[in-house]
C-alpha cells in the first residue's frame, strides 16, 4: 500500500514538475515560417543551438516557396496568424504585405552592413520591414568541355552567344536552357529585356511594349525556339537543372543561387569540373543583369512576442549564420561575409567574380515590382511563350505586348500604384 | 417525468441534430460564404477592406475569354477522360467478372492506381512524360514513331493530363460495376441462354441493361470528381504551358492564392459549383429514367 502511495506521488510530482516546465516554455515560444531553400534549411538545423543559448523553444514550419506565401496571406487577411517570424520575398511579395500593414517596422535594426540598392526592395515609406538574407544575380552557366571541342570562347555579348548556341546544339545535347514557362521566365529574361535596354515598368507605369523589350522577347524567343530544350515553354529550373546534369544541355542562363547544386557530384551525370559559370553575356545597348535580394526575413505585425521574435530574427540573420551559408556556398546579402577571410578560401571563386560585375552593373529588380505582382508575371508570360513558339518571328508581339501592357496598367491602377 | 418525455417527444429532431449541424457547419456555411464573396470586390494586392459590389466580379470574370476557355477546357477534360474510363472500367469489369486462373491478383493490380496519391502520380508521370529524358518518348523512338511534346504542347497537355486521369480512375469505375455484375441474379441470362441468344446479345440485350443503373451511379461519381479534377493538373502543369490546361478549379485556385482577388475567385468557384450541380442533376434524371 506505502509502495503504491509512494508511486503514485513520485508519478504525481514529477507530472506537475514537467507541467510547469512546459508553462514555463509556453511563455517563451515563438512560431517561425522558413522556406524550402538552402538557407531555411541551414536556420532550421542551428536552430537547436539558439534555442540553448536563449531558451526561446522555437516551432518551426518549412514550406514550398508559393505555398509559404499562401499560408502567411491566409493567415494574415483572416487576422487569425499566430507566425512571429518568417522569411518573406521582398520583390514578390514585399509591397503587398507592407501595403496590408503585415510587417513590423525594423527600425531598431542595424542595416549598416547590407548595399543600399537591396535596401530599396526591403524599406516601404522610408522605413525598413525586411532584413535581406539571399542575393542573387543572373549568369551563364556552361559546359567547359563542350566550348572547347566546338573551339568556341565563353560568349560575352548576345551575338557570340547565339552564335555559341546554335553551334553546340544537336539532337543530343541543346545549344542553349533558360526558363520558358510563362511566369516564372519572367524574372529570367529580365535581363535580356535590361541588356537591350528595355524595362518592364517605369515610374509605376508598364512599358514591357518598348522597341527595346519586345525585341529582346523575340530574343529570346529565338534562342529557346530554335536551340532551347524541347517543351522549354514547360519548364522553370527545377526541369532544366536535370537536363544540364544530365549533359543534354550546353549553355543556361539563370540565377547564380543554383550553382551549388548544379556541382553537387551525387547530382550530376557530368564530371563536376566541366561545369562553368560566367558573366551574363552582354547585350546591344549595356550589361545590366538583375541582382536582388530573393529572400529576407521579417517579423509579423500581429505578433504578440516581439521581442523574442526581434531576438530570433537578430541570431538567424547574424553575421556569424551569414558566414555560414556563404561556406556552403550560399550567396549572402550582408556585403562584409564578402571579406571574410575563411570565406574567401572555400567559396567557388565563379560566384565571387560575377557577384562584383553585377554588384557594380547591375539592376535590383528582376520582375514587375508592384503588389499584382503574380498577374503582371503571367501576362508577361504570355508574350515570352508566344515568342518562344514562334521562333521569336511572330508578327502578332508588338500587339499583344501592347495588350498586356495596357492590362498591367490597369492592374497597377486597380491598387492605386499607376504612375508611382 | 420532465427529461425522458422531453427527448421522447423530440427524437425525430434530436437524433438528427448532429448530423445536420455537421452538413450546417461544414458543406453549407463555406458554400454560402464563397457566395457572399463572390458578391465583394476583397482584392489583397490593393490593401483595401472589401466592399459588397453586387454583380461586379460576375460581369467582370464572366466576360473574361480566360474564363470561358476554362470552362471549355474543364468539359473537353471532364467529357473525354469518363467517357473512356467508363468504356474501359466497363469491359475490364465484364472480363474480370468471368472466372479465369489469378483473377484475384488481376482485381488486387487494379486497385494500385486507386491508392496512390494522386500528387505523386502526377510527378511521376512528369518524368515519364519528359520530351528529353522521359520515358515515354525513349519508348516511341524506339518503336520508330515520332516523339511527343505530351505536357509541353499546348495542343497535347489535356490529352496528356486525360491519359493520367485515365490511368488512375478506371479501376474505380471497374470495381463498382463489378460489384453491380455481382449482385445480378443469373436467371435473366439462362434464359437468355436457353432462348438461344448468343454471347453478344445476352451481354448487349441482357447484362448491360441490368447494370446500367450501377454504370450510371459509377458515372456520376467520377463526373463529379472529373469536373473538380485539381490535384493531378496542379502537380504536373499547374495550368500550363500558358493558361493551356487551366481548367475552373485551378483558375479559382490561381485567383486566389497567386493574384489575391478572392472576390472573383469566388464568382469562378461558384460557376463551377453550378456547373458540378447541374451535370449531377442531369445524369441523375438519366439513372432514374434508366431504373425504370
Amino acid at each position: 500500500m506505502r509502495k503504491i502511495l509512494v508511486t503514485s506521488v513520485a508519478v504525481l510530482s514529477s507530472l506537475c514538475i514537467s507541467g510547469g516546465a512546459m508553462a514555463q516554455a509556453k511563455s517563451g515560444e515563438i512560431r517561425v515560417l522558413l522556406a524550402n531553400h538552402p538557407y531555411g534549411e541551414l536556420i532550421k538545423q542551428s536552430i537547436p543551438q539558439f534555442e540553448k543559448q536563449s531558451g526561446i523553444k522555437v516551432n518551426v514550419e518549412s514550406l514550398q516557396e508559393s505555398q509559404l506565401t499562401q499560408k502567411l496571406t491566409t493567415e494574415f487577411a483572416t487576422k487569425s496568424s499566430t507566425v512571429d517570424v518568417f522569411m518573406t520575398r521582398p520583390l514578390q511579395e514585399g509591397k503587398m504585405f507592407a501595403k496590408n500593414g503585415w510587417y513590423a517596422p525594423l527600425t531598431a535594426y542595424d542595416f549598416a552592413d547590407y548595399p543600399k540598392n537591396i535596401m530599396g526592395a526591403a524599406s516601404f515609406g522610408g522605413k525598413p520591414y525586411i532584413v535581406p538574407l539571399v542575393t542573387e544575380w543572373q549568369v551563364l552557366y556552361y559546359r567547359k568541355d563542350l566550348l572547347q571541342q566546338a573551339g568556341i570562347k565563353v560568349p560575352t555579348n548576345f551575338t557570340e552567344l547565339e552564335a555559341a548556341a546554335q553551334k553546340l546544339n544537336s539532337e543530343a545535347v541543346a545549344g542553349i536552357a533558360s526558363r520558358g514557362k510563362g511566369a516564372a521566365a519572367v524574372t529570367q529574361l529580365s535581363s535580356y529585356v535590361y541588356n537591350y535596354g528595355g524595362q518592364y515598368l517605369d515610374k509605376g507605369t508598364a512599358v514591357f511594349d518598348s522597341k527595346a523589350a519586345v525585341d529582346a522577347l523575340r530574343f529570346y524567343g529565338k534562342l529557346l525556339g530554335t536551340y532551347g530544350p524541347k517543351g522549354v515553354t514547360s519548364m522553370s529550373w527545377e526541369n532544366i537543372m536535370p537536363l544540364f546534369q544530365a549533359g543534354k544541355v550546353a549553355m543556361w542562363t539563370d540565377a547564380s543561387v543554383f550553382l551549388g547544386q548544379i556541382i553537387d557530384p551525387s547530382k550530376t551525370q557530368v564530371p563536376v569540373e566541366n561545369f562553368g559559370i560566367a558573366n551574363f553575356p552582354a547585350g546591344p545597348k549595356t550589361n545590366a543583369p538583375f541582382i536582388v535580394s530573393s529572400w529576407g526575413m521579417s517579423v509579423a505585425q500581429q505578433s504578440k512576442k516581439k521581442d523574442l521574435a526581434m531576438k530570433f530574427l537578430d541570431w538567424a540573420t547574424s553575421k556569424e549564420m551569414a558566414i555560414k551559408g556563404m561556406v556552403g556556398n550560399i550567396t549572402m546579402a550582408r556585403s562584409s561575409v564578402w571579406s571574410d577571410e575563411v570565406v574567401l578560401s572555400k567559396i567557388n571563386p565563379g560566384l565571387i567574380e560575377t557577384r562584383t560585375f553585377a554588384a557594380k552593373n547591375g539592376t535590383p529588380v528582376d520582375r514587375p515590382y508592384m503588389s499584382a505582382v503574380g498577374e503582371a508575371r503571367d501576362l508577361i508570360g504570355e508574350l515570352i511563350i508566344e515568342s518562344i513558339n514562334t521562333k521569336g518571328t511572330s508578327a502578332n508581339l508588338e500587339k499583344m505586348a501592347k495588350d498586356k501592357v495596357n492590362q498591367v496598367n490597369g492592374l497597377l491602377k486597380d491598387t492605386g500604384e499607376y504612375g508611382k | 417525468m420532465s427529461q425522458s418525455s422531453f427527448t421522447e417527444r423530440n427524437l425525430p429532431v434530436l437524433f438528427p441534430l448532429p448530423a445536420v449541424i455537421f452538413i450546417a457547419l461544414l458543406m453549407v456555411f463555406p458554400v454560402l460564404y464563397t457566395l457572399f464573396l463572390s458578391f465583394t470586390n476583397w482584392n489583397l494586392t490593393s490593401g483595401m477592406p472589401a466592399k459588397i459590389v453586387g454583380f461586379d466580379s460576375y460581369l467582370r470574370v464572366l466576360t473574361e475569354p480566360r474564363f470561358l476557355d476554362a470552362v471549355a477546357r474543364t468539359f473537353y477534360f471532364t467529357v473525354f477522360a469518363v467517357i473512356i474510363e467508363v468504356v474501359l472500367g466497363v469491359t475490364i469489369a465484364l472480363i474480370l467478372n468471368r472466372a479465369f486462373v489469378g483473377k484475384s491478383i488481376a482485381k488486387l493490380l487494379l486497385l494500385l492506381p486507386l491508392v496512390a496519391t494522386p500528387v505523386a502520380v502526377g510527378i511521376v508521370f512528369n518524368l515519364f512524360y519528359d520530351p528529353t529524358i522521359g520515358l515515354a518518348n525513349f519508348v516511341l523512338s524506339s518503336l520508330g514513331l515520332p516523339q511527343g511534346h505530351w505536357i509541353s504542347s499546348d495542343s497535347t497537355v489535356i490529352p496528356s493530363l486525360i491519359l493520367v486521369d485515365v490511368w488512375q480512375w478506371t479501376p474505380m469505375i471497374t470495381l463498382i460495376v463489378l460489384a453491380g455484375l455481382a449482385s445480378l441474379s443469373d436467371e435473366p441470362v439462362e434464359a437468355a441462354r436457353v432462348d438461344g441468344a448468343s454471347e453478344w446479345q445476352i451481354l448487349r440485350y441482357v447484362t448491360i441493361p441490368m447494370v446500367m443503373p450501377v454504370i450510371l451511379t459509377a458515372m456520376i461519381l467520377r463526373l463529379i470528381d472529373a469536373l473538380k479534377t485539381f490535384d493531378i493538373i496542379f502537380a504536373m502543369t499547374g495550368g500550363g504551358p500558358g493558361y493551356a490546361s487551366e481548367t475552373l478549379n485551378i483558375m479559382g485556385f490561381k485567383y486566389s492564392f497567386e493574384y489575391f482577388r478572392m472576390g472573383q475567385s469566388a464568382v469562378v468557384l461558384v460557376a463551377l459549383f453550378l456547373i458540378v450541380f447541374m451535370c449531377s442533376l442531369a445524369i441523375m434524371k438519366a439513372r432514374a429514367s434508366a431504373e425504370n
